[in-house]
């Protein structure tokens, strides 16, 4: 007997031992870096973490959120220093493209090319997180910039959407006469206020005029992007933006067209979500809010179905365990892609999705950007990033003033130039 | 009794010696310590700031002494180098006769004077970050304290932008660096005075010299060596400013409010030059240590004079 419960005690012994041996073997953490601060949308990337760690047990997901400018600060200094997190927030281009080249990300091509997962999100969207065939990431979001617009005040002052510039202009002066903000810009965090100008030069040189320049066949002191800065300076010689819109965030901007204090924003297809959550009364404009592209500039050489926009992705750090690119599977899976487009967060990027989009505003954002021909994505993350930079300080310096836009095309240039690979 | 002599003496060097161990035996790990995270990395800035380097990877890129070149030719460093010599200058006509004017007000004990004490020091305690962070509320247009209270007292301000003109943003700035530091240099002042002895302002008094003139001839030349310290102080830390500024708009727009540290980590850390970001260091660091022996000169100097 003594015998039996001795066997039996050892028996057990070595099984709990040898189950504790395997867990802590395979015991696996993913450190995950997002940016979206809002308590629900937090609660939603927590559950669908809570969710793929009941599915693997011995995953452990850590998630760490951050603010958009501290996130970029933070992501910066991290890289330098040779460790980056293992899945965290990208859009892609010349950003992700530099930490691709200093062997800091995952190339998990493997996963993408030919597969059910690659083939189950659409090609351009994919492909913004691809550098020289290689795949780093997966989007979950990828959508168009546009013109946010209160819908009630353009009613009120008989203003229809504006289909070219010099319509824009003059709805810009008829709003400023009736005593409110015509448009909402957080010029402090200096991508916003890049929007307009980007959007500018694609208006007005097209796509043939950026690759020029991108080629070196041409170059960014080119005539599209002067005018691009002549365009922005006639609309802030207007006076259209709120007082001390300098030292304003894109979160101060989304709060103002919330509150109905600002008749238009420039903002990519996030923008209502931010809005309502910045809002007074947690809801935003509501229906009032509506969308429309960006107007066309008379001579311009850019075709309508032009598009300047992007998205969101994440991609993965090198030193990633292999769960990784099964947690990034699982959030652009059409279930929980299909989530985040029926709650207007997002355009989605997985096919079929988009059905589950019930805002107007966004299936025309979705539309758009489905039919581009010319899908530019914006320059600060597009362009290398010391170019990135100072891209959005040249526009800074149009937005107040201290610079022409013979100067400020000649600093980006110049910087292009410097840091061309 | 001469045994005992020679065993003094010898006990004398032996114990000296002794000390000498002892404190060489405290003073190793401060000094590796030092030395890893102080001195060390100045020369691998140094090293660094001879190449134009991304900070990914292995570093590669060797470029010599164009960095230097490259800053001061940069438009944006010379303003960040007029701005820092600006905080200089302003923390020494303003900050420091504030805080000296406060300390003799309230640096001898009277009822509440711990309470005055305490107020004035509090700015000191509060983190660069939360105190910058607080004060851009406060500063904010839509509802700071802008539009809700002072263009009740002051209606000139109300479209007065504090951080959002270019001309304005450095000077709103200052003055939350003001309110922070003032009560640091209060309170090592205060320090100076309790130590000026009770006889010497008794002895005035009794020699019939009126508040004014007991202020400005006797302790004043009495408060020199203290007046110093916060001079050397506030100088160093206005070449270092930084996390304020980060708080208060980062140093823009347009690098209005750009201070040399702020432009180290802008144009060095986040537009990824690393190289670059080196030798901006490194030209703070010569700046920083030429000050110093200037300064450690003067004052021996003075020392000496004064005898």
């Amino acid at each position: 007997m003594k015998l039996v419960k001795l066997c039996l005690a050892a028996f057990i012994i070595c099984t709990l031992g040898f189950l504790v041996r395997i867990n802590a073997a395979d015991q696996v953490t993913i450190s995950w870096w997002h940016l979206d601060t809002q308590t629900d949308y937090q609660a939603e990337w927590q559950k669908m973490a809570d969710d793929f760690m009941a599915k693997h047990p011995n995953v452990k997901i850590e998630i760490t959120v951050l603010e958009n400018e501290a996130f970029k600060s933070k992501i910066a200094t991290v890289m330098q220093s040779g460790n980056p997190p293992d899945l965290f927030r990208s859009w892609g281009g010349g950003v992700m493209n530099e930490y691709a080249d200093a062997g800091l990300l995952k190339d998990i091509t493997k996963d993408v090319v030919g597969t059910k997962w690659g083939k189950s999100i659409g090609k351009g969207a994919f492909g913004v997180y691809s550098y020289h065939g290689k795949y780093y990431g997966a989007p979950y979001d990828m959508g168009a910039v546009g013109i946010w617009y209160n819908k009630a005040i353009f009613k009120k002052l008989g203003i229809k959407p504006f289909r070219t510039w010099s319509q824009l202009i003059a709805g810009v002066k008829k709003i400023k006469a009736a005593g409110i903000i015509p448009i909402a810009v957080g010029e402090g965090d200096k991508w916003p206020g890049h929007f307009w100008w980007v959007y500018l030069a694609v208006r007005i040189g097209g796509k043939e005029a950026f690759n020029a320049a991108y080629s070196r066949k041409g170059s960014f002191k080119d005539a599209p992007f002067v005018q691009a800065g002549k365009k922005l300076k006639e609309l802030v010689s207007l006076n259209p933006f709120e007082d001390s819109f300098l030292s304003q965030t894109w979160n101060d901007e989304a709060a103002l067209v919330g509150n109905g204090l600002a008749a238009m924003d420039l903002m990519g297809q996030w923008a209502p979500y931010t809005m309502a959550s910045e809002a007074t009364n947690k809801k935003g404009l509501g229906d009032d809010l509506g969308w429309m592209p960006f107007p066309l500039v008379e001579g311009g050489a850019g075709k309508p179905t032009d598009v300047m926009g992007g998205g969101n992705g994440y991609i993965i750090g090198k030193n990633a365990p292999p769960e990784t690119v099964e947690f990034l599977k699982y959030i652009t899976s059409l279930k929980n892609n299909s989530l985040l487009a029926g709650e207007g967060r997002i355009t989605p990027v997985v096919i079929g999705a988009d059905k589950a989009l019930k805002d107007p505003n966004q299936i025309a954002i979705a539309k758009a950007a489905s039919k581009a021909d010319y899908y530019q994505l914006y320059y600060d993350q597009y362009l290398p990033p010391a170019v990135g930079e100072v891209v959005k300080d040249a526009v800074q310096t149009l937005f107040a003033g201290t610079k022409s836009p013979q100067e400020a095309a000649q600093m980006i240039d110049d910087s292009f130039v410097a840091n061309k690979k | 009794m001469r045994a005992k002599k020679t065993d003094s003496q010898y006990t004398l060097s032996s114990r000296k010696k002794k000390n000498f161990t002892t404190a060489m035996g405290f003073l190793i790990v401060p000094l590796l310590f030092y030395t890893f995270f102080v001195i060390a990395p100045v020369f691998q800035a140094a090293y660094y700031s001879l190449f134009n380097w991304n900070g990914l990877g292995p570093i590669t890129n060797f470029i010599g002494f164009k960095n230097f070149v490259t800053i001061f030719k940069d438009s944006v460093f010379l303003t960040a180098l007029k701005n820092n010599f600006l905080i200089i200058v302003l923390s020494l006509l303003l900050q420091l006769p504030t805080a000296l004017i406060l300390a003799l007000a309230i640096g001898r004990r009277f009822k509440g004077s711990t309470f005055f004490r305490s107020i004035f020091f509090l700015p000191f305690i509060l983190s660069e970050i939360i105190a910058g962070t607080v004060w851009t509320f406060m500063y904010n247009p839509q509802f700071g304290l802008q539009n809700t209270t002072l263009v009740n007292l002051i209606p000139a301000l109300k479209n007065f932008s504090f951080l959002g003109d270019p001309k304005h943003v450095f000077y709103s700035i200052f003055i939350v660096i003001w309110w922070k530091y003032f009560g640091l240099h209060m309170v090592i002042m205060i320090a100076g005075l309790q130590n000026i002895p009770d006889e010497v302002v008794e002895a005035a008094y009794v020699d019939g010299v009126n508040n004014f003139q007991l202020n400005w001839h006797i302790i004043l030349p009495l408060l020199k060596p203290t007046i110093l310290i916060s001079v050397f102080f506030s100088i160093i830390g206005s070449l270092q400013t930084f996390a304020i500024i980060w708080a208060m708009g980062r140093g823009d727009p347009v690098h209005a409010a750009e201070t040399m540290v702020t432009y180290l980590y802008k144009f060095g850390f986040l537009r990824f030059s690393l190289g670059y970001g080196s030798s901006v260091a490194i030209v703070i660091f010569l700046i920083c240590l030429v000050f110093n022996i200037l300064y450690q000169r003067s004052i021996t100097g003075q020392e000496q004079q004064s005898g």
